[in-house]
């Protein structure tokens, strides 16, 4: 095992997904403390611009037509043989619609230990750490990482976009590709995502609904704040699967990042994977009645208490604000 | 089609977690256990599929207290066989060992398909779907949303940030890890799971051993420090409102 720490860098129709940079910088934080380098792999075809910014010692590009785009078996087939010969320290995943799609097949081909969740790593007298954060976002769970060449997945949130970001070249090896045959995996076309009525991205109001709203009819009581307040309703995954909002109001990993100026969420726990669209946001106020709902944490302001009693109460109080 | 769907249940999050006396594990004495919400998908997805195009759809799933009630629950709602996995699954069990108890059993299930959720929230060494299909030697979709099957494959539809999706061709036998059914879980009254339990039977498959290789070791667990957590607003609904539309005001937004 050599101590260098590898990304698999993430990219979808020409563009490097923001979690990739995320993973660089942890790589970094991990390299200073093993003394080996960051090593970027970018898989694609015709696609080596996209090594230009990332910060990374080195870039292994590997080129081939069936990595064109991104399936499960040609990428596991092409991370494969590289990560089993040059055993690097951690290889460095996104916990995404990618990177989780691979990781588990390669952590059980390879029998390489997996850690996923992962949110921050330090470097600790020599040994190297790692958060993830477990249960919906209510627990952290911190260990080390196994004493081998380990497989991590990544979640946002332990380090900025632009810490594995870098205005200088890096250096690219070219790699061949194995014969990426007889693959059962080929994608068959994209499907635009669906244009709604409202763009939650650039809405500057957001009143976003969670698993606290226990009916389709109630999503009218958030449009009634939301039209005393002048902003959009938007929400999380629970009620875009009942049917109950249409897909373009989902906010988070699947759905649409949102930077409002004010986010208030009714009846959102805060798991993880909403919490990742909305850190942009400039103020965000929670309404839950846990009050260790994980909404909390991000929240700059919260009250623990039924929306089903606040939003009457608080939509009266604007239309009087703005009458006055 | 021959349809697999192993689930497992995981604490409700709805109730206090508690980290037990090791500090290295949540204590697991008042702890509420529920089905996986994306293991239910998982089954929706199944029984939809059966609906649609005939088949078998059987569902497996790890001992643990009223697991028996959750495989009734789906044999209730149009689940064929039921399969109770026994073992020393008591102890914190990680995915890589269940992947593995359960790859021996869905190998001679013969399965067309095996569906199950894309994640779990506590799944801290990758979740089963991808891990299951390596240990079969079967390709692995996940973050999917919508099945087609055809002949000899399926057609998934994977999701992508920002609401893009992806139609993947995966050739059958295949591992799907399921995002959300193409309906929300269908509910099903007691009385009818009652009924399952006096007609469906739950067959057992003993493993013996775990093989609990390739997970990390927990060395602390914490709830996320406080002091980071918000400002909050104390009083009746009124009052509540009205701290409100100060902090709306302050903030511009009103």
């Amino acid at each position: 095992m050599n101590q260098d720490i590898y990304v698999v860098v993430e990219h979808l129709r020409g563009q490097a997904a923001d979690i990739s940079y995320v993973m660089l910088a942890a790589a970094r934080v991990l390299a200073q403390g093993t003394g080996g380098n960051v090593v970027a792999v970018l898989l694609g075809h015709d696609a080596q611009e996209l090594a230009d910014d990332l910060a990374a010692d080195q870039v292994l590009y590997v080129d081939d037509p069936a990595l064109a785009e991104f399936t499960s078996d040609a990428y596991e087939k092409a991370l494969a043989g590289l990560v089993e010969e040059n055993a690097p320290r951690a290889v460095l995943f996104g916990d995404t619609s990618i990177g989780a799609d691979v990781a588990g097949g390669l952590s059980a081909q390879l029998e390489l230990p997996l850690v996923s969740y992962c949110q921050s790593v330090r470097a600790d007298d020599g040994a190297l750490k790692f958060v993830s954060q477990i249960c919906g976002g209510k627990i952290m769970t911190e260990g080390d990482l196994p004493d081998t060449t380990t497989l991590v997945t990544m979640i946002p949130g332990g380090f900025k976009p632009e810490e594995g970001q870098s205005a200088q070249r890096p250096e690219v090896t070219p790699v061949t590709a194995p014969a990426l045959e007889d693959l059962r995996v080929t994608l068959k076309q994209y499907i635009e995502p669906e244009v709604g009525d409202v763009d939650i991205s650039t809405e500057p109001i957001l009143i976003a609904v969670g698993r606290g709203v226990q009916s389709e009819d109630d999503v009218e009581f958030a449009e009634e704040l939301a039209e005393a307040l002048g902003g959009a309703v938007c929400s999380s995954r629970p009620l875009v699967d009942q049917g109950w909002l249409p897909t373009a109001r989902m906010v988070g990993k699947s759905g649409k990042r949102v930077k409002p100026k004010l986010y208030l969420a009714m009846g959102i726990s805060g798991a993880p994977e909403h919490v990742e669209g909305i850190a942009d946001s400039e103020l965000i106020v929670a309404v839950n009645t846990d009050p260790d709902a994980p909404i909390f944490d991000l929240a700059q302001y919260g009250a623990d208490i039924d929306l089903y009693d606040l939003i009457p109460a608080l939509a009266e109080q604007i239309r009087q604000a703005k009458g006055s | 089609m021959n349809i697999v769907v192993p689930v497992k249940l995981v604490p409700d999050l709805v109730e206090e977690l508690e980290i037990d006396e090791s500090g290295a594990a949540l204590d697991t004495t008042w702890m509420r256990l529920m089905v996986n919400e994306f293991d239910d998908h998982a089954v929706e997805q199944a029984i939809l599929l059966k609906e649609r195009g005939g088949g078998q759809v059987t569902i497996l799933a790890p001992d643990a207290e009223d697991v028996d009630d959750v495989l009734f629950t789906a044999a209730a709602k149009g689940a064929d066989r039921l399969i109770k996995i026994t073992g020393p699954f008591e102890e914190q069990v990680n995915n890589h060992a269940l992947a593995r108890s359960l790859a021996a059993v869905v190998e001679e299930l013969q399965p067309d398909l095996v569906l199950t959720g894309v994640q779990a929230h506590n799944d801290l060494d990758g979740p089963v779907g991808p891990l299951l299909a390596e240990y079969l030697g079967m390709p692995y979709v996940g973050y999917v949303s919508g099945v087609t099957a055809s002949d000899g494959n399926v057609v998934a539809q994977k999701e992508y940030p920002g609401g893009l999706l992806a139609e993947m061709e995966v050739a059958l036998p295949a591992v799907l890890g399921i995002q959300a059914a193409e309906e929300p879980p269908r509910y099903v009254a007691f009385s009818r799971v009652r009924q399952a339990m006096k007609s469906a039977d739950i067959s057992e498959q003993a493993v013996a051993e775990l093989d609990l290789s390739g997970s990390p070791t927990v060395g602390r667990m914490f709830q996320p420090e406080a002091g980071e957590r918000a400002t909050m607003i104390e009083g009746d609904e009124d009052e509540v409102a009205t701290r409100l539309v100060e902090i709306f005001k302050d903030a511009g937004v009103l």
